[in-house]
């Protein structure tokens, strides 16, 4: 089961307003890793949510496994397309298999209620995800970092291929991010598409991906991260002087910022 | 059918059972209860006769028991099954554990049908039809303010339901005030505290067909119930068509609330308080919680109606029990979770 997005010149405004991006190309497929890096407020989240059909661009086409994206119900494209939110707003304390198993929505009727084949997926997932011991806890009472598990765990569940995470590291202490870009990297491997958006440039030497890049003057780049990560589209990008430098010993370039 | 296969089922299962077979005992203890006789075996032959068994029965008994009793019973259980279940499902589609089915509006319009079919001298099926049309159209009046303000959200619809139940109250305040007081104000306070005294055959008819349809919907739909209670984005990334669910299930759980409230006048604390418990004993999944919720509501309400009928001479209205069993149960079921948050 192969996937593979293609946005087609995609911009993006709310009410016919100032235009948000424009003129956005790039495509992903199964096995890769795609960060979108930005400023705040560019429209990073806005644009993944367009790649989740959350909203309609405004102009250009997405094209999910070559049919235009605008012409598949919302049923249709969550049978492709898991996506993790960046928060989780809890209201009743339901278990973390409860919140699991509602990945199989796309696959079932409105009024079909998930069967045992459907709980033992989730437990699947859970399991896929080593958090098989947080399966009948409240999803209320769980650490971030553990929802965040639990969120890509229902996107397993749901059997997409493709999976959208806005800011996965965010609200997570340090250890938790490396874990989480670890699962990533894994995820990738396994065949699964993920894109995801970042604050942070280093996370994206860690991952070896590619990146999408909105810059502050709303110009759009694409590319694997040694042609399009350079000091001074980095420096340019946050207002702040960029290093990249190779650190001998873990084998990685690190992206960081010179002495204050 | 609930195949989740984990130790809660074995639970559930159990709490089904027990539940069922105190219903069934509720039912023939509140049967034997009331003011021509106390006396259980007098019932028992009442029923063995029906049943063909050849037993004494005294005849006045048997109307008692079929025309006065059993309509009453059969009703309150009704009525507590549909307003529990509406609040469940209310409680869920609105992320709120606070709120109760009367949420968008729909007693304050019921009250002011029935006022005003009291104020026009009506009789009492006049009364229960304005009652019903009155809270459907203060529900529909709740549901298109949000399309007036072209704002959608959740939290418009129920800031409308505030704003047109703000309203209606301040109608029947000066409905209230016009009233003649003797006669008419006093029906259209008892009217507001809920009484099942005047219930026949005839009521139970008129409402089974709702109750029927609409709690059958929902109990299928209990599922995406769920997905709803998770939140908005959540349920659109996975498939679900958000806006038609939610619309389905607003509209069966308002004509529940509706038809309830419309033979009994308005009920408090019950719709509010069972959803608690049936999530304290089986846990949010809704597709347990709904089915329980109506087991507990029928059992809640019978009781509470059997004490109405049987603790003093004069009828009790039924707010006044609702509320001094509800709200010390609520307080209870708050302390409870916050205990477990612990």
């Amino acid at each position: 089961m192969s996937v593979q997005m293609q946005l087609e010149q995609v911009g993006f405004s709310y009410n016919g307003g100032r235009q948000i991006f424009d003129d956005i190309s790039f495509e992903v497929k199964a096995g890769e890793i795609v960060c979108l890096l930005g400023p705040n407020g560019i429209g990073k989240t806005t644009l993944l949510t367009c790649m989740a059909k959350l909203r309609e661009p405004n102009k250009g086409r997405i094209r999910l496994n070559g049919e235009d994206m605008a012409g598949l119900s919302t049923k249709d494209v969550a049978r492709v397309i898991g996506y993790v939110p960046q928060t989780l707003t809890p209201s009743f304390d339901f278990t973390v298999l409860d919140y699991v198993v509602t990945g199989s929505a796309p696959w079932l009727g409105t009024f079909e209620k998930p069967g045992s084949e459907h709980y033992e997926r989730a437990k699947k997932a859970l399991v896929q995800m080593e958090i098989e011991h947080l399966r009948d806890k409240a999803y209320t009472r769980i650490s971030t970092g553990e929802l965040q598990q639990v969120s890509i765990a229902r996107a397993i569940a749901q059997r997409s291929r493709l999976i959208l995470m806005d800011e996965p590291t965010a609200h997570l202490d340090h250890g938790n991010q490396i874990k989480v870009l670890r699962l990533v990297k894994e995820l990738a491997t396994e065949g699964y598409g993920v894109v995801l958006t970042t604050h942070n440039p280093d996370q994206v030497l860690l991952l070896e991906a590619k990146v999408a890049v909105i810059d502050r003057q709303a110009r759009f780049h694409f590319g694997d991260w040694e042609e399009i990560l350079t000091e001074k589209l980095l420096s340019d990008l946050y207002g702040v002087e960029m290093r990249l430098i190779e650190f001998e010993g873990i084998q990685r370039k690190l992206c960081v910022a010179p002495k204050l | 059918m609930n195949l989740k296969q984990d130790s809660g089922n074995i639970q559930y299962r159990q709490w089904l059972w027990l539940l069922s077979v105190l219903l069934f005992l509720g039912v023939f203890l509140s049967l034997s209860l009331g003011r021509y006789s106390n006396d259980p075996l007098k019932v028992l032959n009442v029923l063995l006769a029906r049943m063909g068994a050849a037993v004494d029965v005294d005849p006045a008994m048997d109307s008692i028991v079929f025309n006065v009793r059993l309509p009453r019973i059969l009703a309150s259980i009704m009525i507590g099954a549909m307003l529990s279940l509406s609040g469940a499902v209310y409680q869920s589609v609105f992320r709120n554990p606070l709120v109760s089915p009367d949420l968008l509006g729909v007693s304050s319009g019921a009250a002011v049908g029935a006022a005003g079919a009291i104020l026009l001298g009506a009789g009492l099926v006049t009364r229960q039809v304005f009652a019903f049309i009155g809270g459907i159209t203060a529900v529909l009046i709740t549901s298109l303010v949000p399309r007036i303000l072209r704002n959608r959200s959740n939290m418009m619809l129920v800031l409308s339901g505030i704003i047109v139940g703000g309203f209606l109250s301040s109608v029947l305040a000066i409905m209230k005030f016009v009233a003649e007081e003797q006669t008419e104000l006093s029906s259209i306070v008892f009217w507001q505290m809920g009484s099942l005294s005047s219930i026949l055959g005839r009521e139970l008819l008129a409402i089974l067909p709702v109750f029927l349809v609409c709690s059958n919907l929902l109990l299928l739909l209990s599922w995406r119930i769920n997905i709803l209670a998770f939140g908005d984005v959540e349920a659109r990334t996975l498939g679900v068509n958000v806006r038609q669910v939610r619309g389905i299930v607003i509209v069966c759980a308002s004509l529940l609330t509706a038809s309830a409230v419309s033979i009994s006048g308005t009920i408090g604390w019950i719709g509010l308080v069972v959803p608690h418990l049936g999530r304290l004993v089986v846990g949010s999944d809704n597709t347990r919680t709904m089915p329980l919720a109506i087991l507990i509501g029928s059992l809640f309400m019978l009781l509470i109606d059997t004490l109405a009928r049987t603790v003093s001479s004069v009828e009790v209205p039924l707010s006044i029990l609702t509320g001094f069993v509800g709200a010390p149960l609520y307080a209870f079921l708050l302390y409870k979770q916050k205990t477990r948050l612990d």
